[in-house]
């Protein structure tokens, strides 16, 4: 692969793996140090679980806020970041963590952005934001060929008979905006109430009216198909009577939930799903790979987004120490130093 | 006081329970495999259980937030709530409740 000439091709002095509150804050520390980071999301905006999960959610225990939404805290750790010019990645997973030849870390996304940097942060909280899937039996057969938790591309799902699963924006949304090229769309939903924006509901409402879109108030059972082909969705009505809706398509819209995914794969020490760290760097098994925030443990471990601020800071200077070797690391305080007051632009 | 859980193997589990907390923080507090991924918020339907019978109507029944997020919980039921909305006092002492699966 000759990644290093495509405009994917980066390097950082750190990646961070995570935009949440201690991504965010790691970027400030690492600043104030004169690093450069990259930092890849998941998600398409920064915060995290603050964002994605609680925006309105008043957090009580941030030190010198007494109270503070998941969003306005997201914005004032991008606000006190903002100097140092993080770069971001959103709406990308990182799949792969590996040495290269001169000793550093390559990371490699699911979008095939390379960055490579002398040091990794992971301060990916709970790990990525995934589609939930359905505890439906035989269901991973069917995924990628009948099954899809995304819509990548549209034309896909050209001329498939689609049932769509869910009460959302996403499973409103996607009725909307497919009905007009699928063969045929049902939406499947355990009740008749949506939670969806209801100017969607509305229409989607309008096009059951019209014939077009086949309404479904029942609960999703289990699928019929073979070789990952779908044939049927089996789904029960309020009079517990079971009914087939024959389709080749099926979107499930359950909304997102956290899962370690590809982390698993970096060669870390795992323990329940967790990075094990040492307290005086929070750096994990290998060399230059740091662990913080949620996603690490160690004796005494609190998840709270202020044990996250301290082992940024703390991993950062170790962080220092291996992206330039040869300089003296000397500690200062943003109070009184004009060398960091001029970086802070101050 | 006590409340009554059955995890995913079918292990019933008798849970020391606090008046004032949600059963949801219980269970996570005794070690239970329950997600709960907002913390409570009422924002990701990770906590959802069943109630027993003989219990659902005794609850305060679901809000319209909670209702909303019942949509994306998995394998929901007539029965299903999501235990970080259920708020336990004395009269809730000896609840039933059965963690509903996980996402595969």
């Amino acid at each position: 692969m000759n990644s290093n000439n495509s405009n994917n091709f980066h390097t950082a002095d750190v990646i961070i793996i995570g935009a949440g509150p201690v991504g965010l804050f790691a970027v400030f520390e690492l600043g104030l140090l004169d690093l450069k980071c990259h930092l890849v999301d998941i998600l398409d905006k920064p915060g995290g679980q603050c964002a994605e999960l609680y925006p309105e959610k008043p957090i009580y225990d941030i030190p010198a806020l007494p109270i503070v939404t998941g969003q306005e805290l997201t914005d004032r750790l991008l606000e006190q970041s903002a100097p140092f010019k993080p770069v971001f990645h959103f709406g990308e997973m990182v799949i792969s963590l590996e040495k290269t030849v001169d000793d550093r870390w390559r990371i490699t996304t699911d979008q095939e952005t390379v960055i490579e940097a002398p040091a990794v942060f992971i301060a990916a909280g709970g790990g990525s934001f995934m589609p939930k899937k359905p505890p439906l039996a035989g269901i991973q057969d069917y995924e990628g060929q009948s099954v899809f938790y995304a819509v990548r591309k549209m034309e896909q799902f050209r001329d498939r008979h689609l049932v769509i699963a869910g009460g959302g924006d996403s499973a409103l949304d996607w009725t909307l905006n497919l009905q007009p090229i699928a063969a045929s769309v049902t939406l499947l939903h355990h009740r008749d109430g949506f939670r969806a924006h209801p100017d969607s509901v509305n229409k989607m409402r309008a096009l059951v009216e019209e014939g077009k879109v086949n309404l479904q108030i029942a609960k999703i059972k289990g699928l019929r198909g073979k070789d990952g082909k779908l044939a049927a969705v089996t789904a029960e009505n309020d009079q517990k009577q079971d009914f087939e809706i024959a389709c080749d398509t099926l979107l499930p819209f359950f909304g997102l939930t956290m899962k370690l995914g590809p982390v698993a794969d970096f060669g870390l020490n795992l323990h329940e799903n967790l990075i094990p760290v040492d307290t005086e760097k929070f750096e994990t098994s290998r060399k230059g790979i740091f662990a913080i925030g949620d996603i690490n443990t160690y004796p005494g471990k609190l998840k709270l987004i202020l044990s996250g601020f301290h082992e940024a800071a703390l991993a950062a200077q170790q962080a220092f120490r291996y992206v330039r070797p040869n300089e003296k690391l000397r500690f200062q305080y943003t109070t009184s130093s004009s060398e960091l007051h001029k970086k802070l632009g101050v | 006081m006590k409340i009554k859980v059955t995890d995913r193997t079918g292990e019933i589990h008798n849970l020391d329970a606090i008046e004032g907390w949600r059963v949801m923080e219980i269970i996570r507090d005794h070690g239970l495999a329950i997600k709960a991924e907002c913390g409570g918020a009422c924002a990701c339907a990770t906590c959802h259980v069943y109630v027993s019978a003989d219990w659902v109507d005794q609850l305060p029944a679901a809000g319209d937030e909670e209702i909303d997020m019942l949509d994306s919980a998995l394998a929901v039921e007539e029965n299903s709530r999501l235990s970080c909305q259920i708020i336990f006092n004395h009269t809730l002492d000896g609840l039933t409740v059965t963690l509903a699966p996980e996402d595969l």
